[in-house]
């Protein structure tokens, strides 16, 4: 097929572009420490939190912005950027759906996303995140019977101090990197899992976040515990309307996963990416890390990322106790000029200790992407073990696609294995499929989700579905 | 049913065809033999629409229509079907998913619903063991891993289900031993029928023992240059191309 003709399939319309026209009680832009002073005020957090966010704050303002990322974007002004926004709601926010308000209702309805009804169907509570603050929590009865704790972070903080203080901040320390640390200190809201010992979450927990206000930063924080020999699953969901200027997300997401604990966290990503000339995206600078802390305990990373301008994420696992398993398994789709530069990181200290990293890149369009990953084999790891595969698949002749494997050996008794592919979505399968009569967008679509298939397995049943749906927006024309 | 007139196509400015001129009638099986280089290949990517082949001169013409205007989808789903020599694998992508999929789009391009999924079960299972071929392929990422033998089957496969009009075979009989060719024979001769036509485009003779043409063309140098009944397959067989070509001359 004619590279011209590539193109003009790869082109196509974000189709989550609309924005919810909701009276927004926004902070001005501008950061300094009484922005910070307000936020937490308007969450109504304890002292010691307000110290914890300033702290960081302080040691942000002397960390620079890292620039070894193969990415190309202007110098953000982070005090151009307003730190809070929340929808406008009566005094004591809304006790039930019925309550909510009905424009962030019909916002989900576009996305796909009926609240009660899927809640409902498919046994999944929904902790939605409209801009800064959590709406409506479902389910949450079921799951406190469960002893599972689901709730909104800031919550926590208010009812749950001990747990916060606990495990806030030390798997992803404040002053981690230049994006976490203002994360930690501006933070608005985010999700907060607790599941006690020996329990097993009886339902996937969910959440979709979703950035609306124009020009409004979205400082996500999640934190997930597993205790010993309990098990989660966690889903995040992402889209956003469409914008004209670039916004900035940078999250945060902490697991801890004691004693033969299992997390399983899925990520749909699926932001505003900008226009053809990538004006208008979101940048998602995101810390995301989940420590094994105890023995036989596993964390697995899926992520499906298709939108944002700007991707910088590594969704990392420190194995930390004896025999711990992490896992990455990743589908990152760029296209038009979105710049993508995600990985992993598998940190293995405890003996025994074994990771697993299955990532498929897709480019097509003029965008760029690139895989970076690490494996660091400390000297107590003794037996430890990596596989790590990386797939490319180009669409077109002007996208770009790198992959930068960092490995760190301490052991000589470690195991490493690495394989690597680049291919060019090959013009002989499209030919084939169409010439059995298949249109030229199924067959994309075809061939780039039998390219996913290894992941796409990894993902929750009906998001697995969700997600090939998503490919196919995406790549719509060139992949389905 | 498919008329081609004074076919002319170059590939990267090297012209393979040179006026080639060939009518296939419905219910009739031809064959096009020749040696190597002479364009047998391309004459059924250009029908079939593959990239990378420029038409200077000349029409194809399909049950009146003018193939050249159609994409390639379109060809497929007006009846014209090529099964390849070198059918490519597709990581990820079942083989029963392929199948359903073209199936079902060349249902929706004649107006008619997606094939019930308990109907087209059955309908595979029969081909399938027709073609001696195991449940297990279905579920086995399209000719990834197959042996050269199983792709072609593979390929005989999906004329079976797909039942074109016109089912045109590229050197399907490469690569097979004696036992996968009467297989493929038997394939490709359960076609034959009124109104379908077949073509195959083959090196060797030995085929059409097995599959016995009402035609045969032999294609030297881009051209036509005799054509006969399966007698004339025999006679290369004995004596070469070249004796075919002098005499032609």
């Amino acid at each position: 097929m004619a590279t011209e003709e590539m193109e003009q399939l790869v082109r196509r319309e974000y189709k989550d572009g609309f924005v919810t026209d909701i009276e927004s009680d926004t902070l001005p832009p501008g950061l300094d420490e009484d922005t910070i002073a307000f936020i937490s005020k308007k969450k109504g957090e304890p002292e010691w939190m307000l110290e914890w966010r300033l702290d960081a704050y302080r040691q942000w303002l002397n960390m620079k912005e890292p620039s070894w990322a193969h990415l190309d974007y202007p110098p953000i002004d982070y005090q151009a950027i307003s730190y809070f926004s929340a929808p406008k709601r009566p005094e004591d926010g809304p006790q039930s759906l019925d309550e909510v308000d009905p424009k962030l209702l019909e916002t989900y309805e576009k996305l796909g996303i009926p609240l009660h009804e899927r809640a409902a169907l498919a046994g999944v509570a929904v902790d939605a995140v409209f801009d800064s603050v959590s709406v409506t929590t479902t389910f949450k009865k079921e799951l406190s019977e469960a002893g599972v704790i689901f709730c909104s972070i800031s919550e926590a903080i208010r009812d749950y101090p001990e747990l916060i203080k606990q495990y806030l901040g030390t798997v992803v320390p404040v002053a981690d990197n230049y994006f976490a640390a203002l994360n930690s200190a501006v933070f608005t809201d985010g999700s907060f899992v607790f599941v006690p010992e020996g329990v097993t979450c009886p339902m996937e927990l969910s959440t979709y976040f979703r950035i609306n206000a124009a020009n409004t930063g979205q400082f996500e924080r999640t934190l997930i515990i597993c205790e010993s020999r309990a098990q989660v699953s966690y889903l995040e969901g992402c889209t956003a309307p469409m914008r004209d200027e670039n916004q900035l997300h940078a999250a945060v997401v902490e697991l801890v996963a004691l004693d033969d604990a299992y997390i399983k966290y899925s990520t749909v990503q699926n932001w505003y990416p900008g226009d053809e000339d990538g004006k208008g995206g979101i940048y998602n600078f995101v810390t995301k890390r989940g420590e094994c802390r105890g023995a036989r305990s596993r964390i697995s990373w899926t992520q499906v990322e298709t939108g944002s301008a700007i991707t910088w994420k590594y969704p990392s696992c420190v194995l930390r106790g004896k025999d711990s398993i992490g896992e990455f398994y990743s589908v990152a789709v760029t296209n038009g000029r979105q710049q993508a530069d995600t990985g992993t990181k598998m940190i293995h200290i405890g003996e025994g200790t074994r990771s697993y990293i299955v990532a498929k890149g897709i480019s097509a369009g003029k965008s760029d992407q690139s895989y970076r990953g690490l494996v660091k084999i400390g000297p107590r790891a003794k037996g430890a073990r990596n596989f790590t595969q990386c797939d490319s698949l180009l669409i077109g002749d002007k996208c770009g696609a790198h992959t930068f494997p960092y490995q760190e050996i301490g052991n000589s008794t470690a195991t490493i294995e690495h394989e690597a592919t680049t291919s060019k979505i090959g013009e002989d399968q499209l030919f084939y499929c169409r010439s059995r009569g298949i249109s030229e967008e199924d067959a994309v679509s075809m061939i780039v989700n039998g390219f996913c298939k290894d992941v796409f397995q990894e993902l929750p049943m009906e998001f697995a579905v969700e997600a090939e749906a998503l490919l196919n927006v995406t790549l719509e024309g060139a992949v389905g | 049913m498919l008329q081609v007139t004074d076919l002319h196509v170059t590939v990267e400015d090297k012209e393979i065809l040179k006026g080639l001129t060939l009518t296939i009638n419905a219910g009739e099986v031809h064959a096009i033999m020749g040696p190597n280089g002479a364009g047998k290949s391309t004459l059924s990517a250009v029908i079939a629409g593959k990239d990378g082949y420029e038409v200077t001169q000349g029409s194809i013409t399909f049950e009146g229509k003018d193939v050249l205007e159609m994409e390639i989808e379109e060809r497929a789903q007006a009846g014209l079907l090529l099964g390849f020599q070198y059918p490519v694998e597709i990581p990820g992508v079942k083989n029963i998913y392929l199948l359903k999929s073209a199936l079902n789009a060349q249902r929706k391009a004649r107006g008619l619903e997606d094939m019930p999924a308990p109907e087209f079960m059955k309908l595979v299972k029969e081909k399938l063991g027709f073609m001696k071929m195991d449940a297990s392929f279905l579920q086995r990422a399209v000719n990834e891993g197959f042996s050269g033998g199983e792709k072609k089957r593979n390929e005989i496969l999906q004329m079976l289900v797909l039942q074109p009009k016109l089912a045109m075979l590229d050197e399907i009989d490469s690569g097979l031993d004696i036992d996968a060719m009467k297989v493929v024979a038997d394939g490709v001769n359960s076609l034959r029928a009124e109104e379908r036509a077949i073509l195959l485009v083959t090196h060797y003779q030995r085929l059409l023992d097995y599959i016995v043409p009402d035609k045969v063309h032999v294609l030297v140098d881009g051209r036509i240059v005799k054509t006969g009944d399966a007698e004339l397959a025999k006679q290369l067989e004995a004596n070469g191309y070249e004796g075919i070509e002098e005499s032609a001359a």
